[in-house]
């Protein structure tokens, strides 16, 4: 989103249509407010370096980060060191294949982390984005800066993205790093049989990487609304990773067939396509379509909730 | 935006004179639970007071504030706050408002300078490249420099307010608006809020300072307001807000021995104009035995009388007199006249 989107719109979403204002000296003073210091040239940009600062800068999210950078280092020690065993290519998908080439320990990391450990990091990240300031009471001191709530929305969900997005890249360099040090690259063997040169099969991890973190974003907006509701992170966060958790569970449900392709994360494992000689670029293209729709709807509602609220925290 | 304002501002209701830099008209928040927090109110800061707004916990000062500062939309009635109606004004306007609330709140894990620094850069309007002078010139004046590389979790309770101070100084303001700005500070630290309250009036800045112990903001207020239940009980210039009712506000307090009561009461009678008859009733008496024995004090009004004919009044008449002086209403005798009530008491 560019600056002047991303700020023009909070003028429409605040200003009140049916409020009259006394007259009189009022008048002059108010075209004297109106010639306070206008907007300075990369603020927004200021701005969201301060929020990033603040995202990333904080030690507890630090430690998830390097908590999810080591699922990888971990598992791909795990597997060096049982691959003379029984237990030798054992496990969830892909695992047999890491042994042959270290690049399918990115896909099997990001399978292992997608179900929890990353909405969990991106429900930390979103669910703290507003209900965290509002607990600590900075928020008000926030808002009478003076800075316009929409703004602030969006440079808040913006961090939250950046985190989110911190996270994916993580585990995927670590999965490479790992992959690459203890099994070595090969040229990728695809799921269809199809064997594709080392330099495409690196670009399908990053595809897979790529397609992961934007399955997060509708997750990323869920947890923004309801940071917009509350005032106890911790809250918030449980209840972003529970919307994920449910919609896993309803996901795998069948009598419920007719709701699943509006759920959150019907399309989350469809990074395997990456994975085919042809990939269906029309299912990756639902997958997307399904998140944009649910940043569409929770960024909306955040944005409808957060510029009317009273803050009295 | 503001041209709409402006011509909004035109087509309006015209309001009495006066150059306020806080009105409100009838400003009412009825919370969702029911709750009248603020109760049709019309505050009015004239520009250049230092206005006391005053009452007890729970009476809806910090609702009000909150009002003021765009943070709650108002039920009814309007908020006008440099000229700009809030909460629609509130990113044109507020950058020349400093603001404290319900205590200071800073990042933890972040430094003093880290924390104003960040403040200032959710400004949109505000100058990156004089940041850096701005933050140390604003712990400076609360004298806070030495402590500002300490995270904001170190501080003490006052350490923390007087951050809370600095990002009101962040920049040049033309109203300051100060909820509770001396809570958890020690003696020493309230002086020097007061001191600084003064100086900022002087440089030419409205300050708006709402507390709920009235000696604080006795020393320093030049207009006060004093709220109770959601409402304004009463509102304007000091000296008239103490002497409301009254005569003259001024009275005397003559410290004499218990046998020269009744003379006493007879020459403050006269001097004031009272009917001799009733001398007892226009002059209190109370027991100062502290202040030597058999001492007491006569407290009356002076009503037209000068302050320099009593003496010589009372000698005259072979009054003995101990000490002589005068006593200005506080503004606890004001409240607990208003309300009927101690002022500590809450909802």
């Amino acid at each position: 989103m560019s600056h002047a989107e991303a700020t023009a719109a909070p003028d429409a979403a605040e200003a009140p249509t049916s409020r009259t204002t006394a007259a009189g000296p009022e008048v002059r003073e108010a075209s004297e407010a109106s010639e306070a210091p206008t907007r300075r040239r990369g603020a927004f940009g200021r701005l969201l370096r301060s929020e990033l600062g603040l995202v990333l800068g904080r030690r507890r999210n630090q430690l998830l980060l390097a908590l999810l950078a080591s699922v990888p280092i971990l598992l791909g020690i795990v597997l060096a060191i049982v691959s003379d065993s029984a237990y030798a290519g054992q496990g969830p998908g892909f695992i047999d294949r890491i042994g042959g080439n270290g690049l399918f320990l990115v896909v099997t990391s990001l399978f292992l982390c997608t179900p929890f450990l990353l909405p969990l990091v991106t429900s930390i990240a979103a669910g703290d984005a507003i209900a965290g300031e509002a607990g600590g009471g900075t928020l008000r001191y926030l808002l009478t800066v003076p800075v316009r709530r929409g703004t602030l929305l969006v440079a808040k969900a913006l961090a939250a993205m950046t985190f989110m997005l911190v996270a994916v890249a993580l585990v995927t360099a670590a999965a490479l790093l790992a992959g690459g040090l203890l099994f070595g690259f090969d040229d990728l063997t695809l799921l269809s049989g199809q064997t594709i040169p080392l330099t495409d099969g690196v670009l399908r991890m990053l595809g897979v990487a790529g397609y992961v973190a934007m399955s997060l974003t509708g997750l990323v907006a869920v947890g923004l609304f309801f940071s917009t509701l509350a005032e106890v992170p911790v809250g918030v966060m449980a209840a972003t990773v529970v919307v994920a958790i449910v919609s896993t569970v309803l996901d795998s449900l069948p009598q419920l067939s007719a709701i699943h392709p509006f759920l959150l994360t019907h399309h989350w494992f469809d990074f395997a396509e990456f994975l085919r000689f042809e990939v269906s670029w029309s299912l990756l293209g639902q997958g997307l379509a399904l998140q944009a729709a649910w940043v569409a709807i929770f960024g909306s509602l955040a944005w409808a909730r957060f510029t009317t609220a009273d803050i009295t925290s | 935006m503001s041209s709409t304002l402006t011509e909004r501002d035109h087509d309006g209701v015209p309001t009495t004179g006066g150059d306020a830099v806080v009105r409100t008209r009838g400003l009412t928040k009825k919370f969702r639970s029911g709750q009248v927090a603020v109760d049709g109110i019309d505050l009015e800061v004239p520009r250049g007071a230092v206005y006391g707004f005053l009452g007890p916990n729970g009476s809806g000062k910090t609702t009000t504030i909150r009002m003021l500062l765009g943070l709650v939309q108002p039920t009814s009635g309007e908020a006008l706050v440099l000229g700009g109606a809030m909460p629609r004004s509130a990113v044109a306007v507020l950058p020349r408002v400093g603001a404290l609330v319900e205590g200071p709140a800073f990042q933890p894990y972040l430094t003093g300078r880290r924390n104003l620094d960040r403040l200032d850069a959710v400004d949109m309007t505000a100058d990156p490249r004089t940041s850096k002078a701005r933050i140390g010139a604003a712990l400076e004046r609360v004298g806070l420099s030495a402590a500002a590389a300490k995270p904001y979790r170190n501080y003490s309770l006052g350490m923390k307010q007087r951050l809370g101070l600095a990002a009101a100084l962040l920049r040049p303001r033309d109203l300051l608006i100060l909820d509770e700005p001396t809570n958890g500070l020690d003696p020493q630290g309230t002086r020097e809020v007061r001191h600084l309250i003064r100086e900022l009036a002087e440089d030419g800045a409205s300050v708006l300072v709402s507390s709920h112990l009235l000696a604080e903001i006795d020393q320093v207020c030049t207009h006060v307001g004093v709220m109770s239940r959601g409402k304004l009980l009463v509102q304007g210039e000091r000296d008239v807000v103490t002497s409301g009712g009254r005569q003259s506000g001024e009275r005397v307090v003559i410290t004499t021995l218990r046998d020269h009561v009744d003379g006493a009461r007879r020459v403050l009678a006269r001097l004031a104009g009272v009917d001799p008859s009733s001398a007892s009733e226009a002059a209190s008496v109370e027991d100062a035995d502290h202040l030597g024995d058999g001492a007491v004090t006569v407290t009356a009004t002076l009503g037209g009388a000068s302050l320099s004919d009593v003496a010589p009044a009372l000698v005259a008449a072979d009054v003995l007199v101990l000490g002589i002086g005068t006593d200005r209403p506080s503004l606890e005798d004001v409240f607990v006249e208003l309300t009927g009530e101690g002022f500590d008491v809450a909802r």
